[in-house]
């Protein structure tokens, strides 16, 4: 067969990578009660609670003020909110209208979905966090060091990871139509109990004992220790916490991938 | 060389349901293949089998001799299922280029478009698209990866007399550039169109395998109907005939002497109207060997 030595036996994983991840995007980019709040409602949150008092310092006598906080606040939580929503969605969508059936069928390697769809997550979380840094900057009048932004924008992406997997694992775990609704129960009420909205002393004293071990508290330290706000423990021990936390994310996506995938598929 | 598609000994048991009760099938290179039967009889089986969507419970499936889910096997293969969605916030276009990146050597975007007759909607969302307009979509993301063999499981499914015309025209345009075909249905009239080689499968076994042809000649040459409202089954007992069905007291007899059976239902005073004699075609050939 002169036909099979001329041509490739597979297509070239590289150009495929792209036009999944360019579909993967797009097809976030076009659901606007995806894209729209996640570009816009951390602005909004931001424009409600952290402008008023932005220039204050965040404690008597500190020079770090309240803006630059709540900036790491907020960067933390769109960009955790990306991640597990556009993994939530995503897969939900692709249950509910047996879209991976059709996928299965097809020469796509498993790993390079899963890839492109990491990808596009990790790039709208940096697009949360350009439309982010520029308001704060502007109308918070919030100033760092080139360092600062820089460390602020590379641990929140860095340390969003875990969240892919939380997602993932909803997304297999829930029911395609209510996945969004169980995210939103998790998800709103530990960001505020892990003192993303407010200070973590301003919640009730049973929140605050629980707080400490909560992924989001954790990824929210990172945040704050990088704009130069003091933390209640060294960073080693947030980032092992949130390695911890996605670890077990993952093995329960693993789990509830490999379950979804027996049942389908045997 | 390997065949294109093969299925050995296949079993398949759902829970305590025996959906496939060991079917062996050998596709070649080149060939199109109907394969037929009533819902429920193990077509679709046999094909998520095949595709490696399925296991079965025992025997074996091979692509060009490869595991079913072997990356390299199914870059030969293009797919049509009878169960599939594709996102609804993509374009005709962007959806076919993604497919299209999936292959080694896929036709061309415009190509494959045109081959759906979806020219119009290339640059519609998915979500604005009819129901015949994405069942069309399906084949274009089937066949835009050029593939060496096409499995298309109910490929006209819900679509009007015409519609299903067009659709198995463009599936011929296809198995005419010398690529296989499987096709599934339980239109007759398609298998019979399209197909050099008709599977009848029922009940989880292969009843049949043969040119349309030859199927249609292992039963009766004639085909009798006629209305009747007070017939019974014992009026039709002892004739000479390969198969007798009675449905709301239209009647309907497959013999190979309708002189002789006419005339014993006349003389057994059978009341009749529009009584019919004709040529048997498939349809009928396929109703004798699926009676039971």
């Amino acid at each position: 067969m002169s036909a099979a030595v001329r041509t490739p036996a597979r297509a070239p994983i590289l150009p495929m990578l792209v036009r999944q991840t360019w579909a993967e995007f797009l097809k976030l980019w076009r659901v606007p009660a995806f894209s729209a709040t996640s570009l816009l409602l951390p602005v909004v949150f931001y424009a409600f609670i952290g402008l008023g008092q932005a220039a204050q310092p965040l404690f008597r006598g500190s020079h770090i003020t309240f803006g630059a906080y709540f900036l790491a606040s907020m960067a933390v939580y769109a960009v955790a909110n990306v991640m597990i929503f556009s993994f939530g969605i995503s897969v939900a969508n692709e249950r509910g209208m047996k879209m991976d059936l059709l996928m299965r069928a097809t020469p796509l390697p498993p790993l390079v979905y899963l890839l492109s769809r990491c990808i596009t997550a990790i790039f709208f979380a940096a697009l949360t966090l350009a439309v982010l840094f520029p308001f704060a900057y502007i109308a918070g009048g919030v100033r760092l060091d080139a360092s600062e932004w820089f460390t602020l924008a590379y641990r929140v992406l860095l340390g969003s990871i875990p969240f892919i997997a939380l997602g993932f694992a909803i997304g297999y775990l829930a029911g395609p139509n209510s996945t969004i609704a169980v995210i939103n129960l998790i998800y709103l009420p530990t960001a505020f109990a892990s003192g993303l909205f407010f200070p973590k002393q301003l919640l009730p004293q049973i929140i605050q004992n629980i707080s400490p071990y909560l992924p989001l508290y954790r990824f929210g330290q990172l945040g704050w220790d990088a704009i130069g706000a003091p933390t209640s423990e060294n960073i080693t021990t947030d980032w092992l916490y949130l390695a911890g936390y996605g670890v077990a994310f993952f093995a329960i996506a693993a789990w509830a991938y490999r379950r979804e995938e027996s049942r389908k598929f045997s | 060389m390997a065949p294109a598609a093969e299925l050995i000994d296949a079993t398949k048991k759902y829970g305590e349901i025996e959906a496939l009760g060991g079917v062996t099938i050998r596709i070649e290179l080149g060939e199109v293949v109907a394969m037929l039967g009533p819902n429920g009889a193990g077509k679709t089986t046999s094909i998520s089998i095949l595709l490696g969507l399925r296991k079965p419970t025992s025997g074996k499936a091979l692509l060009f001799g490869l595991e079913p889910t072997n990356l390299l096997a199914r870059s030969k293969v293009g797919v049509m299922l009878q169960e599939s969605g594709v996102p609804a916030m993509l374009k005709v276009r962007e959806i076919v280029d993604l497919f299209r990146s999936y292959y080694p050597r896929p036709m061309t975007r415009d190509r494959a478009i045109a081959m759906a007759g979806l020219e119009e909607k290339a640059n519609a969302l998915v979500r604005e698209l009819s129901g015949g307009q994405r069942q069309r979509l399906y084949f274009a993301l089937a066949v835009c990866g050029d593939p060496d063999v096409l499995f298309l499981d109910e490929p006209t499914v819900g679509m009007d007399v015409e519609g299903r015309r067009a659709f198995i025209e463009r599936i011929a345009e296809f198995a005419h550039m010398g690529r296989t075909v499987v096709l599934t249905t339980h239109y007759l009239e398609e298998a019979d169109q399209l197909a050099k080689r008709v599977i009848v499968i029922d009940r989880g076994v292969v009843i049949a395998d043969a040119p349309p042809g030859e199927i249609k000649s292992r039963v009766a040459g004639k085909r009798v109907r006629f209305i009747s409202p007070a017939i019974t089954e014992q009026e039709l007992g002892g004739l000479s005939v390969t198969a007798a069905a009675i449905t709301d007291g239209r009647v309907q007899l497959l013999t190979n002497q309708p002189e002789a059976v006419l005339r014993e239902l006349f003389r057994r005073g059978v009341e009749m109207s529009e009584l019919e004699v004709a040529g048997a075609d498939l349809e009928d050939a396929f109703i004798a060997m699926t009676s039971h």
